[in-house]
C-alpha cells in the first residue's frame, strides 16, 4: 500500500477572466522511505497540487480527485478536523521563504512547542525536552537558547533548519519540501539538502520534494515527475529520466543544465518548444 | 528596549515645549488688550492699567514672561480662571474624570466590537457579511456624531422614553467622588438603582462617542487581517494542523494587531475631539464641555490651561501606545 | 502560491491599458464607488444650479407656516416637501443652497491643506536633517491637540465665521499631509529613477516637483479625499457649536445648532440638516474607498 496515492487531481481557482485550471490530472503515488521529486517551471501547479492534497488551499479553490488517500485513509471523505489530525503530525510540510514561514510575533521555540502540544500529550517539560532534542538533531548550535529566539533574529538557513525541526516533531511518515533550498545561499543549499536527507534515512519517512532544480532532483530523488502547466509530462526513476528522457521537454529541460550549455549560451525552453509538442507526449 | 523608551522621552521634550509656547502665545494672539482679556475687567482707568499690567507681569520682556509661564506649569501652575478665579488645574481635575469615563467607555466598546468585526469581515471576504459590515462602518465613518446624538436623544428619550437626556446621574442620587467614575462610585456608594441610573446617564454618550473609533477599528482591524492572511506564516500555521479558530486567532491576529495598536493610540485624539461635541450634546460635565463654556465665556486663562493639560494627556496616552506598540512587535524590542 | 494567476498576468497581447482607462476598470469594479461618485455629482449639480433646483429662497420667511412638518406627514404640504424651521423658512431650500457651503468649504480647506502640506512635505522629505526634525516637530505640536479643539481655540482667536473656520480647519489638516508627502519622497528619493536623473544633472527643483512628486501622487490623492469629507464634518461640528458660519447663512452645521431646542417638538428640523452631511460625506469617503483601490498598486487584486 503506497503511503500516499493521488489519482487524476484536478484544482481549478476562479479569477476575473474565469476558471483556471492550475493542476490538470495529476497522479502519484509516494511509498515509506522513498524520495519523490516533483520538477517544473514555476507556474507549473507543482506547489499548488501537494497544497492541494493536503487541503491547504483557500475554499476558492475547486479541488477534484479520482483517488487521494494517505496510508489507505480517503482525505476527501475524512472531515476538516479529522484531516487536522494527519496535517502536521503524519504529513509534514516546509516552504520555500523560510523567514517569512516562521510567525515573527512568537519565539521559534513557541512554534515548535506549539505542534507537540496540539497533536501529542506531552507535558509542559516534556515538550520542551523534545524540542531540544529536535533543535540538536537539525544542527541548530546552544537550542536551549536558541529556543527563545524570534524569528527575525536568525539567518535563512537557521530558520529552514527550525521549519525541518518544527515537522520532524511528530515523526511524521511523510515530508513535503516545497522549493526547501531555493531561497538560500548556494552553501547553505548543499547543507540543508544533506540534512533533509540524512533525516529522511533516520526516520524512514516519505519525502516529496518540490523544485525547479535539476541538480536537486539529481541528487536527491528515487523518482521524479515532470511537471509543465499543471499536467505531466513525464514520470521516471531518476537514472532512467537522466539517461533516456522520454519527452522532448524533459529533454530541453536536461539540456537547460549549465553543465550541459554549448558554447556561451544556455538553451532555453520556451523558445524551442511550443505547447502542442510538449503536451504530445503528457501522461494521461 | 531601554534606548527605545529614552528616544520617545527625546522626542517628547521638545513637543511639550512647542505645545506650552502655543498655549502662550495664544492669549497674546487674542485681539484685544491682553490685560483686560486676563483681568475679566471691562473698564478701567490708566492706572488701574498700569498696575494690573505689572501686577500679571505683562511689562516684562515676552521671553521672560514664557519662561515664567513654563517654570509655572512645571510646578503645577497651570493659571486661574478669570471667571471664578479658581485655579485650573483644580477644575481640571475634578472634570477630567467624566471625560475619562466616557472615553474609557467609548474606546473599550469600541475595541470590543470593532475588532471581532474587522476579523470577521476579513475572514469572509467578499461575502454579504463582509459588505454589510463595511458599509456600516463606513456610515459610521461619516457619521456627525452631533448630529447622531440628536437622532437618539430624539428617539431613545424622547420618543421611547427609555434614557434620560443629559447629565451623569439622577439628581436623586447623592455620594462622595472616591474614583471620580460614576459606575464604580455608585456601586461603593451601596445605594440601590445608583449604578443603573449612572448606567442610564452613560449609555448614549458612549454609543455616540464610540461610533467613529469603532468604524475606524473595525476597517483597519480588516485590511490588516487580509494582509496577514496572506502571509507564508499562516499557510505554515494550516500546515501544522491547528484549527481554524488558533490560526485566526493566535497566528493572524497576533501579527495584525500590530498596526491596529496603532490605530487605536490615534482614536485618543478622535476622542477628545469627540468628547468636546458629545458633552456639549449631553450636558456631560467634563473637560469638553469645559473647554466650548470656556469660549463662550471669554475665559481665556481657562482655555489656555485646558489646552495645555490636554495637549498633556494626549502626548501621555501616544507614549504609552508607542511602548505598547514596542512590547507586541518583537521586531523593535530586539 | 506562485501558480496562482493574477488578471494582469492573463491579459497579453495587445496594447497596454491607457492609465485612465485602467483607472476606471479599478474603479468602477468598486460599486460602493460607482454610488458615491453618482450622489456625488447630483450634489454638485444641486449646489451649482442651487437657484434654479431650490423651490424657494433659503432666508425668505413664511411666517403664516411655522415648523410645518414634511410633505409625508399628517398637515405637510408639497410647497415645502421637508417642511419649514421654526422662522418658515423652507428647509429643502436651505439645504440645496447649504451644499454649496459645504462643497466650497471642502474645496478650500483641501486646497490650502494639500498645497502647504505637500510644499512642506516635499521640503521635509528632500533635505532631511535639520530642516525635517524642525518641520516634523512642528507638525508633532500641531497632531498633539485634538483637532477640533485647536480649530475651536483658533477660530475663538480669529473670530467666529466661515472664513476662519476654513482657515482653522486647513492647518489642522494639513500635517497629515505633510507626514505623508514626507514618507513618499523618502521611499522615492532612495530609487534609481531619481538618482539616474540626478546623474543626469536634473536640478533641486525639478527633481523635487518634476520627478519626485508625480510618483508620490496616488496616496495623496486618497487622503485628499478623506482630507474633503473631513473637512465638511469639522465645519459643520464648528457651525454646530456656533463657531463656524453664523445664522442666517445656511449652513448644515449652523442649521442643526439652530434647530436643537425643537429637538423635541419638530424632528424633521433637526433630522434633515444631519442627513445631509452624512450623504455628502458618506458619498465622498465611498469614492475615497475607490479610489484607494484604484491608484494603489499593493491593493489591486483580481
Amino acid at each position: 500500500m503506497p503511503l500516499l496515492e493521488v489519482k487524476n487531481l484536478t484544482v481549478e481557482f476562479q479569477t476575473a477572466s474565469g476558471p483556471f485550471r492550475a493542476v490538470d490530472g495529476v497522479s502519484l503515488k509516494v511509498d515509506e522511505g522513498e524520495v519523490l521529486a516533483i520538477v517544473g517551471e514555476s507556474g507549473s501547479g507543482k506547489s499548488v497540487s501537494m497544497l492541494a492534497a493536503m487541503g491547504l488551499l483557500p475554499w476558492t479553490a475547486k479541488v477534484t480527485a479520482d483517488v487521494l488517500t494517505f496510508n489507505g485513509r480517503d482525505m476527501q471523505a475524512m472531515s476538516d478536523s479529522d484531516r487536522r489530525k494527519i496535517i502536521g503530525k503524519d504529513i509534514a510540510m516546509i516552504f520555500q521563504e523560510p523567514i517569512a514561514s516562521l510567525n515573527p510575533c512568537f519565539t521559534v521555540g513557541f512554534q515548535i512547542e506549539e505542534v507537540l502540544r496540539v497533536h501529542t500529550d506531552l507535558g509542559r517539560k516534556a515538550r520542551r525536552d523534545r524540542a531540544i532534542e529536535l533543535f540538536q538533531s537539525v544542527g541548530i548550535p546552544t537550542p536551549e537558547e536558541r529556543l527563545g529566539h524570534f524569528p527575525h533574529q536568525m539567518s535563512g538557513g537557521q530558520c529552514q533548519r527550525v521549519m525541518i525541526a518544527t515537522a520532524l516533531a511528530c515523526n511524521p511518515k511523510l515530508l513535503i519540501a516545497d522549493e526547501p533550498t531555493t531561497a538560500l545561499d548556494v552553501t547553505i543549499q548543499k547543507q540543508i539538502l544533506d540534512l533533509l536527507m540524512k533525516l529522511q534515512a533516520e526516520y524512514g519517512m516519505g519525502l516529496i520534494i518540490i523544485t525547479h532544480d535539476m541538480g536537486v532532483v539529481a541528487e536527491t530523488a528515487d523518482r521524479v515527475i515532470v511537471q509543465y502547466k499543471g499536467r505531466q509530462i513525464e514520470s521516471a526513476d531518476v537514472l532512467s529520466l537522466f539517461e533516456n528522457p522520454k519527452s522532448v521537454y524533459t529533454k530541453a529541460l536536461l539540456s537547460a543544465l549549465p553543465e550541459n550549455a554549448v558554447g556561451g549560451r544556455l538553451p532555453t525552453i520556451t523558445e524551442k518548444l511550443t505547447d502542442a509538442e510538449i503536451f504530445a507526449g503528457a501522461l494521461r | 528596549m531601554f534606548r527605545f523608551i529614552f528616544g520617545r522621552l527625546a522626542v517628547l521634550i521638545p513637543t511639550f515645549l512647542g505645545v506650552s509656547l502655543i498655549a502662550f502665545s495664544f492669549i497674546r494672539l487674542l485681539p484685544g488688550d491682553p490685560v483686560m482679556l486676563m483681568s475679566g475687567e471691562r473698564v478701567m482707568s490708566p492706572e488701574r492699567h498700569t498696575e494690573l499690567m505689572h501686577q500679571l507681569g505683562l511689562d516684562r520682556p515676552m521671553y521672560i514672561q514664557y519662561f515664567d509661564y513654563l517654570g509655572g506649569l512645571l510646578t503645577g501652575d497651570f493659571g486661574s480662571s478669570i471667571v471664578t478665579k479658581r485655579p485650573v488645574l483644580d477644575d481640571f481635575v475634578n472634570l477630567f474624570p467624566a471625560t475619562l469615563e466616557l472615553s474609557l467607555c467609548a474606546i473599550i466598546v469600541a475595541i470590543a466590537l470593532g475588532i471581532p468585526a474587522g476579523v470577521l469581515a476579513a475572514v469572509k471576504r467578499g461575502t454579504w457579511l463582509d459588505q454589510s459590515l463595511m458599509g456600516v462602518a463606513l456610515v459610521g465613518y461619516s457619521m456627525p456624531i452631533f448630529w447622531w446624538g440628536l437622532l437618539l436623544i430624539i428617539f431613545f428619550s424622547g420618543y421611547l422614553g427609555w434614557t434620560p437626556v443629559s447629565g451623569r446621574i439622577s439628581l436623586m442620587y447623592f455620594f462622595p467622588q472616591v474614583t471620580g467614575f460614576m459606575l464604580i462610585d455608585s456601586l461603593i456608594s451601596g445605594q440601590a438603582g445608583a449604578f443603573k441610573s449612572a448606567l442610564s446617564y452613560l449609555i448614549l454618550p458612549t454609543v455616540v462617542l464610540a461610533t467613529i473609533p469603532l468604524a475606524v477599528i473595525a476597517r483597519q482591524t480588516r485590511s490588516a487581517m487580509l494582509e496577514v492572511l496572506g502571509e507564508d506564516y499562516v499557510r505554515t500555521a494550516r500546515a501544522k494542523g491547528l484549527s481554524p479558530f488558533r490560526v485566526i486567532g493566535v497566528h493572524a491576529l497576533r501579527n495584525a494587531m500590530i498596526p491596529v495598536i496603532t490605530t487605536i493610540g490615534l482614536q485618543v485624539g478622535v476622542l477628545l475631539a469627540g468628547a468636546i461635541l458629545t458633552e456639549t450634546i449631553f450636558s456631560w460635565p467634563g473637560i469638553g464641555k469645559w473647554m466650548v463654556d470656556s469660549v463662550f465665556k471669554r475665559d481665556y486663562a481657562v482655555v489656555q490651561g485646558g489646552l495645555m493639560l490636554i495637549a498633556a494627556v494626549i502626548m501621555i496616552v501616544n507614549l504609552v501606545v508607542d511602548l505598547l506598540y514596542g512590547w507586541v512587535n518583537p521586531r523593535i524590542r530586539h | 502560491m506562485s501558480a496562482v494567476p493574477t488578471t494582469t498576468e492573463v491579459k497579453t497581447g495587445g496594447k497596454p491599458p491607457s492609465g485612465l482607462s485602467e483607472f476606471w476598470f479599478y474603479f468602477s469594479r468598486n460599486k460602493g464607488a460607482v454610488i458615491g461618485l453618482v450622489f456625488f455629482v447630483i450634489i454638485l449639480f444641486v449646489a451649482v444650479f442651487a437657484p434654479f433646483v431650490a423651490p424657494h429662497a433659503p432666508s425668505s420667511q413664511n411666517r403664516e407656516l411655522l415648523l410645518l412638518p414634511p410633505v409625508f406627514q399628517e398637515g405637510g404640504m408639497w410647497g415645502h416637501i421637508l417642511g419649514t424651521d421654526a422662522v418658515g423658512r423652507d428647509i429643502l431650500s436651505r439645504l440645496i443652497y447649504g451644499a454649496r457651503f459645504s462643497l466650497f468649504i471642502g474645496l478650500v480647506v483641501v486646497t490650502l491643506s494639500v498645497v502647504s502640506g505637500v510644499l512642506i512635505g516635499l521640503i521635509a522629505g528632500y533635505f532631511r536633517g535639520k530642516v525635517d526634525t524642525f518641520i516634523m516637530r512642528i507638525m508633532d505640536i500641531i497632531l498633539a491637540f485634538p483637532s477640533l479643539l485647536l480649530a475651536l481655540v483658533l477660530v475663538a482667536v480669529l473670530g467666529p465665521g466661515l472664513l476662519n473656520a476654513m482657515i482653522a480647519i486647513s492647518l489642522v489638516n494639513q500635517p497629515h499631509f505633510v507626514r505623508l508627502t514626507r514618507a513618499a519622497v523618502m521611499t522615492e528619493k532612495t530609487k534609481d529613477y531619481v538618482v539616474g536623473s540626478q546623474v543626469a544633472g536634473a536640478g533641486t527643483l525639478r527633481l523635487m516637483f518634476l520627478t519626485i512628486l508625480p510618483n508620490c501622487l496616488a496616496p495623496l490623492i486618497v487622503q485628499a479625499t478623506l482630507a474633503f469629507s473631513a473637512a465638511i464634518l469639522d465645519a459643520a461640528a464648528l457651525g454646530f457649536l456656533g463657531m463656524g458660519a453664523q445664522p442666517p447663512t445656511p449652513e448644515w452645521g449652523t442649521m442643526l445648532a439652530e434647530a436643537r431646542e425643537f429637538i423635541q417638538r419638530a424632528w424633521w428640523v433637526v433630522t434633515f440638516p444631519g442627513l445631509a452631511i452624512l450623504i455628502t460625506v458618506l458619498a465622498i469617503n465611498l469614492m475615497g474607498d475607490g479610489l484607494r483601490d484604484a491608484l494603489d498598486p499593493k491593493l489591486k487584486r483580481s
